[in-house]
């Protein structure tokens, strides 16, 4: 153990690394796709500093002192990464590299005929997102309101509802992650249309699918509206909100550790000042007031789990009295009670290989405590002659039960399979009390069970195909169908596709035409359709051409004074061509679109005579919606003017032997201009502690005369138009949110 | 005999390990300066990927993730500066910024420093689209120099970058030029007794607060 033996053993190493030093390798090559050069790629000669960047035409170069067997890697978004071996033995490397595009999120296709995608993931041609509806005029902050200016919907005013592509407004359905939505609007109101329950806010995600949409949806016919909720907030707030119609107050609570979040809100709405000042087409005598309440949780089980929880709970009333149509001097009195609770569980977790489940439980009790009757001048019920039947009441008692399992396994790059099961279990009660006390209940329960299955297979990054199918059995109608769907889509280009969709829809007969004495069975829809789409640096262009076949629909007749269902012999069809274009980029500050739809549809169905075009479908509906935000005022400044062509109204009425028409005719052109500001004095304020939004909303700002249709009186003789509650209207709000500091806590847990 | 080979071999472990960390210095300090003085997009992304490509070798060191990640959103600056606006051309740079303040966060947390990349990468992504993004990105720029400052209050960047925002926002959005001189006559101080831990941490932004001051 000399000092000699260690020095000479220091100088050998040494020695050694100045060896290394001095015989430097050049390493060369050219990255590139199949065809155009990669720029900016870090080439990297592994465990080692040494690499380079690519240049303009793809070419690296660089010089290394390591000596024997290394890896060379190349990776770069969107491709497959890139490893080869190479031996540094003096002489210069030269390595061509072709880089393998990677099937992404980001660059493949998306089966898309028919959908509508608005939400914040990646992958989806986002459309709209919270802050669209929320701003575009004629929505009123309703999501169903924003949807009616894209293509497919229709501009139907008297009722509450999506009217898609020649359905009814019972045709669409709604799901709120994953499971059925029972009462997504407030209870119907006759002539006037009502809103969605749920805030806008709540939801990540929205897609409107139009049709052709996936196996894990069934029992509508036309469309479905699925809504994704928020995971957790980015961080506690509060807020409270006040406009001519309401006050609301709420608060969300992120835990330190940012795995889990609770909060709470209510609000109330009342009409009253708002009546005050607008003059309204009915004589209220109790304005609508409506108190709302919601709570939630959500906990991050794991690092790829979540459990979320909604509840909702609203009461609401409403009464006013018309001019009647039957019997001049009388007024019709109607009012309705609603109380309605919505109860949502949703998990979901990665269960490793690949696997992912998700599970969903809701439940509903929806309560509608309806009463009408014919009043004299002093506001006194009485019972007429011939007219009896406009005095009644109706108490209805709805339990939703409503369960999912979807089970899902991802495969070779994008494919994917999913399958699982979904329940609706549903029991409505309805009482009617006539004028004489007579009382009629009615109770029909019905079990839906459903199995479906679907597959992405992804052949290449520019062809992909979902095949699926859905399995239910009604044990209402005791009877089963099988519905297979099919879409197909094709990468023509950078952002541009072609898709095209096929699927075979079922829907059991709405509960309002039974209980019924006939056998009925599934009403069926067939969906065909080719879209071509085009998004590309903050511009989307959509063009869809769709034929849908209805076959089983629901024939009522008029047994013991009520319209219930006698068979199954309607039928019709539907077929259009649609057009959208959004544009964010061509004029500064300025977001805008253009939707058109045309539409052809006849269908034969509930008391038609034979088959027509229903009076929910107009031929050609457009939608302009432009949004310009001014810097220098912080406000958002927005205007939205939707038109339909004129709907067909029927009267029709029953002559002893049959439906015939009483009268018929084409109503007036529907135009809106809705007009709204929003003010945002927080903009650009470093880290705000508060962010209030002043909202001045006018609908109908030049006063058009809009008539939704007619209604008559029973005899036929005198028709009267059904218009919107009054022909403008404004609203004036603001909302403030409290962003609570949690930068100390950030630290303290960090710390901890 | 036994002894000695061990011994032998225990002081070339160290030799060998002395080396590297010696290469890993030199290296870096041949780098480090450049984060100051380039301010091109193209250069940045070069510059970037040669930290990353330390970084990944060494595998423990936060400061070449750091500084990867640094180059990095000032490389998407630098596309903005070119008047190249818009998400999709700033987004890519943000993304990879994130990715990789991610990787050097796990190796040193609490790190004032970190954050004011965090701050720097936020604001990059909420100037991408600013009408969807503010709610989000905006609280999370000033909640990263917030917590900056928190974490180190002598640190000077904390104070360029309040100043920076200052001058950077028009007067109707809370922008301020006199107040962000004012600010960066602060960072100024800062720096004058500002102390880097070694050659290579930390220690740019002079020539910002310069610039800045003589606008």
């Amino acid at each position: 153990m000399s000092a000699f033996k260690i020095n000479l053993l220091l100088f050998f190493f040494l020695a050694v690394l100045v060896i290394q030093v001095n015989a430097q390798v050049i390493v060369s090559g050219r990255v590139m796709d199949k065809k155009k050069p990669l720029a900016g790629v870090n080439v990297v000669l592994k465990d080692t500093y040494d690499g380079a960047t690519t240049d303009s035409s793809g070419r690296f170069s660089f010089k290394t002192s390591e000596k024997g067997e290394f890896v060379l890697a190349v990776s770069s978004v969107g491709y497959k990464p890139f490893e080869q071996k190479i031996k540094l033995e003096g002489s210069p490397v030269t390595v061509d590299i072709t880089l393998k595009e990677e099937i992404t999120e980001l660059s493949a296709v998306i089966v898309s005929a028919g959908t509508f995608e608005a939400s914040d993931r990646k992958k989806a041609v986002a459309v709209l997102d919270p802050i669209d509806i929320v701003t575009t005029a004629s929505a009123n902050g309703d999501i169903t309101g924003a949807l009616k200016t894209l293509p497919g919907a229709q501009q139907v005013g008297e009722s509450e509802g999506l009217f898609v592509r020649g359905g009814t407004a019972g045709e669409t359905k709604t799901f709120i992650d994953g499971t059925l939505v029972n009462n997504f609007f407030y209870s119907s109101v006759p002539n006037i249309a009502q809103f969605g329950r749920f805030s806008p806010f709540i939801f990540k995600g929205t897609v409107f699918s139009t049709g052709g949409y996936s196996a894990l949806y069934g029992q509508a016919l036309s469309s479905a509206l699925i809504l994704e909720s928020i995971d957790l907030p980015d961080r506690t707030t509060a807020n409270v909100g006040i406009s001519v119609l309401s006050g609301s107050a709420g608060y969300q609570h992120l835990a330190k550790n940012k795995k889990s979040s609770w909060g709470a809100s209510y609000s109330y709405t009342d009409l009253w000042l708002a009546f005050k000042v607008i003059k309204q087409r009915q004589d209220y005598s109790k304005v609508p007031a409506y108190h709302n309440a919601d709570a939630n949780f959500r906990i991050k089980t794991s690092n790829t789990g979540m459990l979320k929880y909604y509840g909702y709970f609203s009461s609401n009333k409403l009464a006013f009295t018309t001019n009647s149509i039957d019997s001049l001097g009388y007024k019709d009195r109607f009012s309705i009670g609603n109380t309605n609770h919505y109860h949502n569980l949703h998990w979901r977790e990665s269960l490793g290989k690949k696997w992912k489940v998700s599970a969903g439980i809701s439940y509903t009790n929806n309560k509608d405590d309806i009463s009408a009757s014919m009043q004299d001048n002093s506001k006194t019920d009485v019972v007429l002659g011939g007219l009896e039947f406009k005095n009644f009441d109706v108490d209805t008692r709805g339990n939703y039960f409503n369960t999912k399992l979807v089970f899902e396994k991802r495969l070779k790059g994008l494919s994917a399979i999913r399958f699982g099961h979904e329940l609706n279990h549903t029991h409505d009660k309805l009482l009617y009390t006539a004028y004489d006390d007579q009382q009629y209940p009615s109770s029909i329960k019905e079990s839906i069970h459903a199995a479906f299955a679907e597959s992405d297979i992804y052949i290449t990054n520019g062809l992909a195909a979902k095949l699926g199918a859905r399995f239910e059995h009604s044990s209402l109608l005791d009877k089963t169908n099988f519905a297979p769907r099919a879409s197909l889509a094709y990468k023509l280009g950078k952002g541009e596709q072609a898709s095209v969709a096929y699927g075979v829809f079922y829907q059991n007969p709405e509960r309002r035409y039974l209980p019924s004495s006939s056998e009925l069975t599934f009403m069926k829809a067939t969906h065909y359709i080719v879209q071509y789409q085009k998004v590309v640096n903050q511009q989307s262009f959509r063009a869809e051409i769709f034929y849908k076949k209805y076959d089983n629909l629901v024939k009522t007749g008029a047994g013991n004074g009520q319209e219930t269902a006698i068979n199954n012999n309607g039928y019709g069809d539907a077929k259009g061509i649609e057009f959208f274009w959004r544009d964010k980029k061509n004029i500064k500050g300025v977001d805008y679109w253009i939707s058109y739809s045309y539409l052809d549809t006849k269908r034969d169905f509930l008391n038609f005579p034979y088959a027509i075009a229903p009076n929910f479908a107009a031929k050609h509906t457009s939608s302009l919606v432009i949004k310009k935000f001014v810097q220098k005022w912080k406000m958002n400044l927005n205007t939205a003017y939707n038109y339909a062509s004129g709907r067909p109204y029927y009267n029709i009425g029953f002559d002893g032997t049959g439906y015939k028409f009483n009268d018929r005719g084409t109503i007036p052109d529907y135009h809106n201009v809705s007009f709204a500001i929003n003010y945002l004095p927080f903009i650009g304020k470093q880290n705000p502690k508060s962010y209030a939004v002043w909202v001045f909303q006018v609908s109908n700002i030049f006063n058009f005369k809009q008539t939704y249709g007619y209604q008559y009186s029973y005899n036929g003789y005198r028709k009267e138009a059904i218009m919107p509650t009054s022909r403008m209207f404004v609203f004036i709000g603001c909302f403030i949110s409290f962003g609570v500091d949690r930068s100390d806590e950030v630290i303290n847990n960090s710390l901890n | 005999m036994k002894k000695f080979v061990s011994l032998s071999f225990f002081s070339l472990l160290m030799l060998v390990s002395f080396a590297q960390s010696e290469k890993y210095v030199k290296a870096m300090e041949k780098l480090v300066p450049s984060i100051d003085t380039l301010w091109n997009a193209d250069q940045l992304k070069d510059l970037s990927n040669s930290f990353e490509r330390i970084a990944d070798a060494e595998k423990t060191q936060w400061l070449p993730y750091y500084y990867a990640a640094l180059a990095r959103v000032n490389a998407g600056y630098a596309i903005m500066m070119t008047g190249a606006t818009g998400a999709d051309k700033t987004d890519p740079e943000g993304n990879k910024a994130q990715e990789l303040i991610t990787k050097a966060e796990a190796l040193s947390q609490n790190n004032s420093e970190i954050f004011i990349v965090k701050k720097l990468i936020a604001t990059l992504m909420m100037i991408g689209d600013p009408m969807n993004r503010y709610m989000t990105y905006g609280p999370a720029a000033g909640e990263a120099l917030e917590t900056a400052k928190k974490l180190n209050p002598e640190n000077p960047r904390v104070y360029l970058q309040e100043g920076a925002d200052k001058i950077n926002t028009p007067e109707q959005y809370g922008g301020n030029k006199e107040e962000g001189k004012k600010l960066i006559e602060e960072a100024m101080k800062k720096f004058e007794s500002f102390k880097p831990e070694s050659a290579i941490h930390p220690n740019w932004g002079r020539g910002q607060a310069q610039y800045y001051l003589s606008k």
